[in-house]
């Protein structure tokens, strides 16, 4: 592969991202119309920016890699990351959105009106934030080393520089319309491949059909191992999804709960639609390619359509592609970034620009150095597990916190530290003692029994606890599960203004 | 699978490690080496201690004071075997066996005066009998409640210390009132600026829509109509919070009314991240910025002048200016305007400045950048996060 493709590649995609990070929202939104300059961000232009934060290094090209890997196995990362969508429409985005609480601390905090709770969450939040970023570090080192041929580490060194900088001079922050840009951006990059060598390529592989059998056996219930193993991975893939820090923000985006809900319906649609490519690249992979499966699987997006398409083509394709990929490390972790530096500079240094800066980098020195000293294997797989600790943690407080109004402090605090203990716990039992046969399956895929203890500590704890729930709950959840403008009419009736809605004016405009 | 995950995984949970025990031994070390006095000294420590930490307990009254843990506290610093608390319509807390409950309430029942007064063998029998001191809590002088104390074989002591307690725990609950008091003239004060409207603008509102009814009879009616929905905005009755987006739409009614006055002298620039129109503020806390600029700014000017207003997000808060190319302020007059020093003209930027101060805390006041001839730009800065407080009314509520 040339390394001038993957140079210019590169350097085109980071200028643009930084430059619109910079810039632009002031291009979009400078007016002197009052109309067009409070007109709320679309449903579908939110959607493609939390589609374009969402969608990281793990699904541009993990999956590809996993499917040439693993075959049919797989199929449950695309099928969870979509699904754990669903989650967050039918539990927690339209009542979150009405909490008013930007970030999951914040949230707790509100809810259970202690600081000890939010100093925990806060702790996970950030935990969470650093491993998530990690998997982004190593692709981007993957992509640098493979397309470039410089050293791995310039990559994971260069995306975490231009981020910090970017993020700490305080760009990428209304990023709405940057990270719709980079969703269909991504969205082209694995798109193209699979158009270009479906239409270029007519002929198939001789024995394309053996090698998308044996990739893809009729699942049975048969073997327990593969079933717990299926499981426990779609529970911490759709429950995992309810916590993710950068993806809570946006939905502050939208002017009320129903907007969200909207929102979210449309962030299906299109995650539908983006993880067709990634499976197809997959198979693609498996048919033309196998033998990419004995070195780096991930880097299949990237290689694929150097092997399989004519000339011209083939570079044309790859830029694209390349585009694509290092457009997810930078817009995932630019928006992973913006919201750790927010709830540690919030923790730590009360909030000042200053320490913004401050948190800012310290949101991508650590990642960096887990990255530096770590290798990259299997990024969707590093990613699941990601998912796994968010689910055992962050979830059962947003779930209970919403939704059962006995939870408590205590039972919070209980639940997130019992949750982060088993499962990280396992996680790292899982590094130390490899190959341990259905123990093993429990270490590999702890959320199917972390989840439950986490929720049955919380609950529990909460039982137990005799100060009982926060006095404001009531009215909290109220405000969380009521409309907005049921809660409008809640309060004019208790203030007593019904009586004089005449003068008030607000009924006899809405008649007229 | 994932091992490099996995060795991450080990490497964050030992930083995770580090930083606590960090934490834990920068904390210690900040309290300073306590040296172990004597006895009296390690008594006296404790008490006090305790009482502080009680006193936090009973910061916000009786009632909604976290009456549990004061309990614990106050237990621990009378060193007897239980102790309740009780309000105006009964126990509120105990800490001790649960027998003490219904003990408390019977010594209750039996009203006495302001001195403590013992109770023997309320509770138990034979050896096991405990008795209780109950001592009132009064709060001016009005009884607003009782400290019970259980004791096995009550000494005079106890009955002394208990007495103590109470007239201390009384002292406490007076502060909490104090509190109250404070927070409900705050509140008055900022419902009272919030309802200044400057007569100025209404009567020069009035005055250009006057000079309109006889050249421009429609343009007359849409600025009574314009008026009619500026003034239900500013007049509305619930509710100490709006969203940037309905402010705005206050902010275009107004200055739609200033615009029959300039015509096309006044300019208005606008840069709103959309991010934040759903951001909660304090109700009617941009338009007097607004108002600001266009009467003290640009009034005076002859050529009128340019007015920019941008909402930006700024991490953890959201920045929004308001800004003029007019003849400015002496930096010294805007000190001492925001000092409340100076009345007058710009009573304007002192008023915003005042409930943002209350609202968010003094970090997040009004700064104002200024001179003479130099223009005015006015930085208010908010917490995006505010999780108890409601935007107002809902959108669409002025589009109607």
């Amino acid at each position: 592969m040339t390394p001038a493709i993957g140079y210019a590649s590169i350097a085109a995609v980071t200028v643009v991202t930084v430059l619109i990070g910079f810039f632009g929202v002031r291009i979009s939104r400078t007016t002197s119309d009052f109309y067009v300059a409070s007109r709320t961000v679309r449903p579908w232009l939110n959607a493609s920016a939390i589609g374009g934060e969402y969608l990281s290094a793990a699904s541009v090209l993990g999956i590809a890699g996993l499917i040439l890997l693993q075959g049919e196995r797989a199929l449950w990362f695309p099928i969870g990351y979509t699904a754990g969508y669903l989650m967050l429409l039918l539990f927690v985005a339209a009542p979150l959105r009405r909490s008013g609480a930007y970030t999951v601390p914040d949230f707790t905090e509100a809810r259970l009106e202690s600081r000890g709770a939010r100093r925990v969450t806060s702790l996970l939040v950030i935990l969470i934030g650093w491993l998530y970023i990690v998997p982004q570090l190593q692709g981007a080192a993957l992509t640098v080393g493979i397309t470039t041929g410089l050293p791995r580490w310039v990559g994971a060194v260069g995306v975490a520089v231009i981020v910090g900088v970017v993020v700490a001079a305080g760009g990428m922050r209304s990023i709405t319309f940057v990270q719709a840009f980079q969703y269909w951006l991504k969205l082209t990059a694995v798109a193209a491949p699979v158009v270009f060598v479906l239409l270029l390529r007519p002929g198939t592989a001789p024995d394309a059909g053996a090698a998308l059998e044996g990739a893809f056996p009729p699942f049975t219930v048969a073997d327990p191992d593969a079933v717990y193993r299926a499981v426990s991975l779609l529970v911490a893939l759709l429950l995992g999804t309810l916590g993710l820090p950068h993806v809570l923000v946006r939905f502050y985006t939208n002017p009320d709960g129903p907007a969200a809900r909207r929102t979210t319906l449309i962030v299906l649609c299109l995650l539908s639609a983006f993880y067709v490519f990634p499976i197809a690249i997959g198979m693609l992979g498996r048919v033309f390619v196998p033998e990419l499966a004995a070195g780096d699987a991930d880097a299949l997006v990237l290689l694929l359509p150097g092997r399989m398409l004519p000339s011209p083509w083939a570079e044309a394709v790859t830029a694209l592609v390349i585009a694509g990929a290092f457009g997810a490390f930078l817009s995932t972790s630019s928006g992973l970034v913006v919201s750790l530096a927010g709830v540690v500079s919030q923790e730590l240094f009360a909030g000042s620009v200053r320490g913004f800066r401050i948190a800012a980098a310290l949101s991508v020195v650590v990642p960096l150095t887990i990255a530096a000293v770590t290798e990259s294997a299997g990024l969707a797989g590093s990613v699941g597990l990601v998912f796994a600790f968010t689910a055992s943690t962050l979830c059962p407080v947003l779930l209970l916190g919403i939704w059962w109004r006995g939870l408590t402090a205590r039972g919070a605090v209980a639940g997130m530290v019992a949750g982060a203990v088993a499962c990280g716990s396992a996680i790292l039992l899982g590094w130390l003692v490899p190959d341990a046969g259905l123990a093993g399956a429990l270490i590999d895929q702890p959320a199917a029994w972390t989840v439950p203890l986490a929720a049955l500590t919380m609950v529990l704890v909460s039982r137990l606890d005799r100060r009982g729930a926060p006095r404001g709950t009531d009215r909290f959840l109220a405000r969380l599960h009521l409309p907005e403008h049921a809660l409008e009419l809640g309060a004019e009736a208790l203030s007593g203004l019904r009586r004089d809605a005449g003068a008030d004016g607000r009924l006899d405009r809405r008649n007229r | 699978m994932a091992e490099s995950l996995l060795s991450g995984l080990a490497i964050a949970a030992a930083v995770a490690l580090l930083a606590v025990a960090g934490y834990l031994i920068a904390r210690r070390l900040a309290r300073g080496p306590r040296e172990l006095g004597t006895d009296a000294e390690r008594a006296r420590f404790t008490t006090l201690h305790l009482a502080t930490r009680a006193a936090e307990h009973l910061r916000e009254g009786l009632e909604k004071g976290d009456t549990v843990r004061a309990a614990r506290d106050l237990r621990a610093m009378l060193d007897c075997e239980g102790l309740a608390i009780a309000g105006a319509d009964g126990v509120l807390a105990v800490d001790g066996p649960d027998a003490f409950r219904e003990a408390a309430a019977r010594a209750i029942a039996t009203r006495s005066g302001p001195k403590p007064q013992l109770h023997r063998a309320i509770a138990g029998q034979g050896r096991d009998a405990v008795d209780a001191v109950s001592a009132p809590i009064l709060t001016s002088g009005v009884r607003a409640g009782t400290l019970v104390a259980f004791a096995r074989a009550a000494r005079p002591g106890l009955v002394r210390a208990t007495g103590e307690a109470a007239r201390w725990v009384s002292t406490q609950l007076e502060l909490a009132e104090l509190d109250a008091s404070r927070a409900a003239l705050a509140e008055a004060e900022v419902k009272a600026l919030r309802a200044q409207i400057s007569p100025h603008f209404i009567y020069n509102a009035l005055t250009a829509i006057a000079s309109f009814i006889h050249t421009d009879p429609a343009k007359a009616r849409e600025l009574v109509v314009e008026f009619a929905d500026f003034t239900r905005y500013s007049f509305r009755r619930h509710g100490d919070f709006t969203t940037v987006a309905e402010e705005l739409r206050s902010v275009d009614g107004y200055l739609r009314l200033e615009r029959a006055r300039f015509g096309d002298r006044l300019d208005v620039t606008l840069q709103i991240a959309p991010e934040l129109l759903a951001t909660v503020i304090p109700f009617l806390s941009v338009q007097p910025l607004v108002e600001n600029a266009v009467r003290h700014g640009l009034e005076s000017a002859e050529r009128g002048g340019r007015v920019t207003i941008t909402a930006t997000d700024a991490g953890a808060c959201a920045l929004i200016t308001v800004e003029d190319d007019g003849v400015g302020i002496d930096p010294e007059l805007a000190r001492e305007v925001l000092a409340g020093r100076a009345g007058g003209e710009h009573v304007g930027l002192r008023n915003v400045d005042t409930r943002l101060r209350q609202v968010y805390g003094d970090d997040f006041g009004l700064v104002v950048e200024t001179n003479v001839g130099a223009g005015t730009l006015v930085t208010m800065r908010v917490p995006k996060s505010q999780p108890l407080r409601a935007g107002g009314a809902h959108e669409g509520r002025l589009a109607g």
